[in-house]
């Protein structure tokens, strides 16, 4: 296991490195520079001159890049230009909407996906696949943000069970509390989980279909399991990895997914973060919202890669 | 073609009517080619005619309903859905052309660069790609038009080269893989021996043997880039007025919903039925070209 270990650990390490110094780059390569991007037109050559000071542009590139990295590591972040606060601080606070959206929505998918895919294969070519093959068809081809639109119509304009959007917050003292907090989450998670589930849903009846052929799964079935037993106990096993590899895949793109479902709902998590500090040429923001989910992307992928070789010991010893 | 044999020649049309003979029957591919069918010819349509012009606004008929007058009904400013969608499908298909073009065009030059060095016994240049590839995945379509949009302002270009950037990894690791199977082949080593260089072989035989994954993932990828610009442009990262686009479309829609529900319903079953249309023909592609899969599914 422990050359195996470090050999996916440098990998990671080196992929951020080169993501960060990608992120850097391109932010770099900016017409005009940062300071002026910022400021826009209306920034005069005095004003352009003391934020190229703020931002510490009148440095080597080599020395700013050191610093961010560092910074970054560290918690240390610049300050956003259109909040004046550190990066950091904004980045937790918005991530207290992000995370448990992107979670819960990641429950729902494995759920649903595990629960039909599994229900698929073991009604092959009978009416409940056919049913649930067309539906995650269906599925795939559904833009989330209209889907989250259709909640919003159905269950907050037709029955009104729901607010259109918004977050009340996890605190009571704000009005808000954990039950209001979820009620929130619920919509914005199911729009979120509906694509990936039905994509799942299809690699998990694959992958349980390929495995049930093997002959490992007669002899079970040979000694006497049923066919339910043979399923649960010997073929899932068998058939997560691909499940796996596809699941992580889904999780980094449910956290970018969130910066759509975010603007669909007004919800003020990364998405909005991002969103606005767009809309305010806040490049500081840009950038390191950019760099954390390129960072996310990368550490699900790195531990898409241990659960390999904890579901597939062969792996680990190869 | 001209100069195949009599015989051969009646043998490949036979060939070619028979797969077009089994791709009717093909639920997945006979679905699938007609909603793309579909697509095209709403975007080729749009080009001469449409109910109305598109940006064309008439306030006393604001929010019509659907009706004899405006098929589909019409939007805050009285501008005729029908046409904005029958318009918005050209957005659609410029963008799925050239961002699975870009992807396509680098990604497999990449793919089979990286083969053919392999096969050559070379190993930096596999690895480099290879590598290139999983970096490139850290970062979405959506990440990357948020850098460049930041940059540069919204804009369709920057949603088409964020899209095409995102599919070059994916088109490079099928490419690749493809290859390098066809590298092993004894006809390869055949054309080796005759002296044939590892371009003249990429282009004379990898390459007509690697076209079929090529062309069910492009299929894909399309549907992919649709959703992604229409996403993009909801997010007003994309297309800009006055263009009409899906996305944007939904945007103006959501700020409807009270007054007009119906209009967030069209745009979207475009885009569905756009992008399940060239899923389905992806998945009846594979079908059919690779008969080893399809009898396994």
């Amino acid at each position: 296991m422990g050359p195996f270990l470090l050999r996916r650990l440098a990998t990671f390490v080196a992929t951020l490195a080169v993501a960060s110094a990608v992120v850097f780059a391109v932010l770099e390569l900016l017409p005009g520079n940062a300071a002026e991007v910022i400021l826009g037109e209306s920034g005069t050559p005095e004003a352009v001159a003391a934020l190229e000071k703020k931002l510490g542009l009148d440095r080597p590139a080599l020395e700013r890049y050191l610093v961010w990295v560092g910074g970054l590591v560290r918690g240390q972040t610049a300050t956003s230009i259109s909040y004046d606060t550190p990066t950091a601080e904004l980045i937790a606070e918005r991530m207290q909407v992000t995370l448990p959206l992107a979670l819960i929505a990641m429950a729902i998918t494995v759920v649903l996906a595990l629960g039909l895919g599994l229900y698929a294969a073991a009604r092959h070519h009978r009416l409940g696949d056919v049913t649930v093959m067309t539906a995650s068809q269906l599925g795939i081809a559904i833009p989330n943000f209209w889907f989250a639109i259709l909640l919003i119509l159905v269950f907050a304009v037709q029955l009104q069970w729901v607010g259109a959007g918004g977050f009340p917050g996890w605190r009571e003292d704000d009005g808000g509390g954990l039950v209001e907090g979820l009620k929130a989450l619920v919509l914005p998670a199911i729009a979120l989980a509906l694509v990936q589930a039905a994509i799942l849903a299809r690699v998990t009846r694959s992958a349980v279909l390929e495995v049930m052929r093997e002959d490992f799964v007669r002899t079970a079935r040979a000694k006497g399991l049923s066919r339910r037993q043979a399923l649960l106990r010997h073929v899932l096993r068998n058939a997560m990895i691909p499940v796996l590899t596809v699941a992580g895949l889904q999780f980094a793109n449910l956290i970018t997914g969130t910066i759509v479902v975010e603007n669909v709902f007004v919800l003020p998590g990364i998405g909005r973060l991002v969103f606005q500090a767009i809309a305010n040429r806040d490049l500081v923001v840009v950038r390191d919202v950019v760099m954390l989910l390129a960072a996310v992307v990368v550490l699900v992928n790195f531990v898409v890669d241990l659960l390999y070789a904890v579901v597939d010991p062969r792996l680990r010893h190869g | 073609m001209a100069d195949a044999p009599a015989p051969l020649a009646a043998a490949r049309a036979g060939a070619g009517a028979g797969f077009w003979r089994r791709a009717w029957r093909h639920p997945s591919f006979a679905v699938g080619a007609l909603l793309t069918a579909a697509l095209a010819l709403a975007a080729l349509l749009s080009l001469v005619w449409s109910p109305y012009p598109p940006a064309e606004i008439d306030i006393p008929n604001k929010l019509a309903p659907p009706g004899a007058a405006h098929w589909l009904g019409t939007d805050s400013l009285g501008r005729d859905i029908a046409s904005q969608l029958l318009v918005g499908s050209q957005n659609s298909i410029v963008v799925g052309v050239v961002a699975v073009g870009i992807g396509l065009v680098l990604g497999v030059a990449l793919g089979c660069l990286a083969a053919a060095h392999a096969a050559a016994g070379g190993r930096w240049v596999d690895e480099l790609v290879m590598r290139g590839c999983d970096f490139t995945f850290a970062f979405p379509a959506l990440l990357t038009a948020i850098m460049l949009t930041a940059i540069y302002g919204p804009g369709l270009l920057m949603s088409i080269v964020a899209i095409g950037i995102f599919n070059v990894p994916v088109f490079a690791r099928i490419a690749r893989g493809s290859a390098q199977v066809v590298w092993a082949r004894e006809f390869v080593t055949a054309a080796r021996a005759a002296g044939k260089g590892p371009w003249r072989i990429t282009l004379d035989h990898v390459l007509p043997n690697i076209a079929s994954p090529l062309v069910v993932q492009a299929s894909i990828s399309f549907a992919t880039a649709i959703l992604a610009e229409a996403a993009l442009s909801y997010l007003g990262l994309g297309t800009q007025p006055p263009q009409p686009s899906w996305g944007r479309l939904l945007n103006e829609a959501q700020t409807q919903m009270f007054q007009a529900p119906l209009l967030a319903l069209w745009p979207g079953l475009a885009i569905m039925a756009s992008v399940l249309g060239l899923n389905l023909l992806g998945d009846g592609l594979r079908d059919l070209l690779d008969p080893k899969l399809s009898r396994r599914r």
